[in-house]
């Protein structure tokens, strides 16, 4: 049975704005990075499908290194939220606003 | 067979990523040694000998042929050349104006200039890529380390903001850049750039899909570049960092992703169909720049709006899209990123700390001309070039980016663009009206009763400065066989950009 | 057609006859004593009663987050495994050898760093 590439289309662009609505309507930092990383993993969805229905290899190039970047991201994400959580006390993006005149 | 052949082909090609080797080669070394001590003092001079035995080797490449190496994915010849000259130049004077700065604050740690290696390897392979695949890696290796030096002083609430600032909405608009490339790639089949453009967008669902990719993917990068409306991240992110990393972020990202920009626009993109969609991001990015750099007390403050004007004035020059246009794009960034490192750097030998940078406003530091006269002078070249007037580089630069739009046709995008240069007069003249003429016996007592006097100031430091201000002056004198010499690598490019690709 | 399977099915009673012999030896062979945390159940090393939102030690994360780039890092190597043997079929072995030790000492340089300062010691 094969799954026609408009549907791992439209999963891919269904879960890129669940991404995007979770990066500007949730307040808590590890949240957003959470929603962040949804959005790197419904590209990489839609890049093996395309890939894959081409038979073009270089989409799953793209995929590995995209993979490696979400993981580098989630650790200095994670970091930077610690800090900020020692100093602040709190990861509620609405309350870090020290720019804020 | 086959398979043996790509490998020696690829050990041909390694002359083609030489600085890429020899900066991160170095920065392992560099981190190997801060492995065992952390502080040594040689670590920044290592990175600083390897970026200038790259930057010999990339001054030796501007004359040759353009072409491209690694099946396709990197591109070399006199174009990659220059914008890799310019990340290393960049970073040279960055790693020397840090040392004293971060050593002040106590934060000398040998990890600091590994990662600004990292940053500069990224930054180099995003200005010689040839392929989506090379784009994306290069640009998140260079992300990636900017957000740690965003955030690098831990103690102090306004950097860590900072750098949660810059990840959150860098990591987002990654996501969109990603989905670009997804797109794009999706309907051409093809990762590398001459062979996009190439394409058969046979289908009208294939031509919506790419230019949905195409929007995605600019909106990426206009992020980077900081270009209004996706500039919100930049007043935040560099009042807050470090002062001489911010004049890197500024500067070098800049280059690096105006650079690649360029490139995909002048290799991937068929029609001319983005040139009214960048039109109107510049004017937004000018006018927003400008205006609202008029207002700001804090100089770093102001220098971020700044930057953001000055990417404003480098997407004239990407709307008129012509090859004239371009090469003023490049050296626009070339002049750019002299006088604004020279800025930072200024700024950053007058605070104490990285909180002090934050805090501090531009009237506290009035008639510091008189107590740091080479700081006050190398600042008012600064000032007075990123205005734009005659005598130094940022004259010429302004004319190299307006000079070709005029030609283009797109006359009112350059009215506007001079209305605001004469608008941005008021701010930077502001800095040297306070800086040398402002009445200073109010503001000395209380610069000497809180933190007893000025820091100290580095030779190295100076002589990075001096030379920048020199610099922009000497840009002036050939700024004309510069930018002729911009101009000629997209003439022989665009001969080779047939034979290019996978 | 369920003669496919009959390797699995021998996997399956060897792995769960493992799992029991060796269970059963060490209870038998093994001394015996227990303590109060010997005999909680495995939790990662949390205490495995209480509130969940209690805060615990930064260094649980920096173990995570050094296995997370590693693990991840290790994806590169599928491809290289996977297309091993047509590389050294193609002649071209030396070649495939020489890009992934590259790529291993660049990692080998990460863990160096990550070992000299201290990063997996989780004693301390």
């Amino acid at each position: 049975m094969e799954v026609a590439l408009n549907w791992y289309l439209a999963l891919g662009a269904v879960l890129f704005s669940i991404g995007t609505l979770g990066v500007l309507f949730k307040r808590n930092a590890i949240v957003v990075l959470m929603s962040v990383e949804l959005m790197l993993n419904a590209v990489n969805l839609t890049l093996v499908a395309f890939s894959q229905s081409m038979g073009d290899p270089d989409g799953q190039l793209l995929v590995f290194f995209s993979i490696a970047v979400a993981a580098a991201e989630a650790a200095v994400g994670l970091a930077i939220v610690i800090a900020i959580f020692r100093s602040k006390v709190t990861v509620d993006i609405n309350e870090i606003n020290l720019f804020k005149h | 067979m086959e398979l043996a052949r790509a490998f020696s082909t690829m050990a041909a090609d390694l002359p083609a990523i030489f600085s890429m080797i020899v900066v991160s080669v170095v920065g392992l070394v560099m981190l190997t040694v801060a492995a065992f001590r952390s502080d040594h003092p040689s670590i920044p001079w290592l990175g600083v000998a390897g970026m200038v035995v790259a930057s010999a080797w990339e001054l030796f490449q501007l004359g040759t042929e353009p072409g491209t190496a690694f099946f396709g994915a990197i591109r070399v010849g006199g174009y990659a050349a220059f914008i890799n000259l310019l990340v290393l130049l960049a970073g040279i004077a960055t790693t020397i104006l840090s040392v004293p700065y971060l050593h002040r604050l106590k934060h000398d740690y040998g990890e600091v200039y590994a990662l600004l290696m990292y940053a500069t390897v990224g930054m180099i392979l995003l200005g010689s890529s040839n392929s989506m695949v090379s784009i994306f890696v290069g640009l998140e290796t260079m992300s990636v380390c900017l957000y740690v030096l965003a955030g690098l002083i831990r103690e102090d609430e306004g950097a860590v903001e900072a750098a949660l600032k810059y990840f959150l909405l860098g990591a987002f608009s990654t996501g969109f850049f990603l989905y670009g490339i997804a797109l794009m790639y999706g309907a051409t089949g093809t990762m590398y750039l001459p062979a996009m453009a190439q394409a058969d967008l046979a289908t009208a669902g294939g031509t919506l899909l790419f230019w949905a990719g195409v929007a995605l993917f600019l909106i990426g990068f206009l992020f980077k570049v900081s270009a209004a409306p996706f500039h919100m991240w930049t007043p935040d992110v560099y009042q807050g960092s470090p002062t001489p990393l911010t004049g890197y972020m500024s500067t070098a990202s800049k280059a690096a992703a105006f650079g690649s920009l360029i490139l995909v626009l002048y290799y991937a993109l068929p029609a001319e169909r983005w040139t009214l969609v960048l039109a109107v991001v510049a004017v937004i990015t000018m006018v927003v720049g400008n205006v609202m750099a008029l207002s700001q007390a804090n100089v770093k403050r102001m220098l971020a709006y700044s930057s953001i004007a000055h990417a404003g004035y480098i997407l004239v020059a990407l709307a008129a899209g012509t090859e004239a246009a371009f090469a003023g794009a490049l050296f626009y960034l070339l002049v750019y990123t002299v006088m604004n490192i020279g800025a930072f750097g200024v700024m950053a030998l007058l605070e104490w700390d990285g909180r002090e940078g934050r805090v501090q406003t531009l009237d506290s530091l009035a008639g510091i001309g008189t107590d740091r006269p080479v700081l006050g002078v190398t600042m008012v070249v600064f000032m007075f070039s990123l205005t734009g007037f005659p005598p130094f580089g940022g004259f010429f630069g302004k004319y190299a980016v307006f000079a070709p739009a005029v030609d283009a046709g797109l006359t009112w995008l350059v009215l506007i663009g001079v209305l605001m240069s004469a608008v941005s007069g008021y701010y930077y003249l502001r800095v040297v009206y306070v800086f040398w003429m402002q009445d200073r016996d109010d503001v000395v007592d209380a610069r000497q009763a809180s933190l007893g006097g000025l820091p100290p100031v580095s030779r190295t430091s100076q002589g990075v400065l001096v030379v920048c201000a020199v610099g922009l002056v000497a840009m002036a004198f050939f700024s004309g066989g510069l930018i002729e010499a911009a101009t000629g690598f997209f003439d022989a490019s665009a001969m080779a950009a047939a034979g290019g690709g996978g | 057609m369920f003669a496919e399977f009959v390797p699995l099915f021998i996997m399956i009673v060897l792995a769960l006859g493992l799992a029991f012999t060796l269970l059963k030896a060490a209870e038998i062979l093994g001394p015996s004593r227990p303590n109060k945390i010997k005999r909680t159940p495995y939790e990662s090393g949390m205490d495995p009663v209480g509130s969940a939102r209690e805060r615990y030690s930064v260094k649980f994360y920096l173990v995570a987050m050094i296995f997370i780039v590693f693990d991840v890092e290790v994806v590169f190597m599928y491809p290289w495994a996977v297309s091993f043997q047509d590389f050294i079929d193609g002649g071209a072995f030396l070649g495939v050898m020489t890009v992934v030790t590259i790529f291993s000492v660049i990692l080998m340089v990460g863990l160096l760093y990550d070992i000299k300062k201290g990063g997996l010691d989780f004693e301390k």
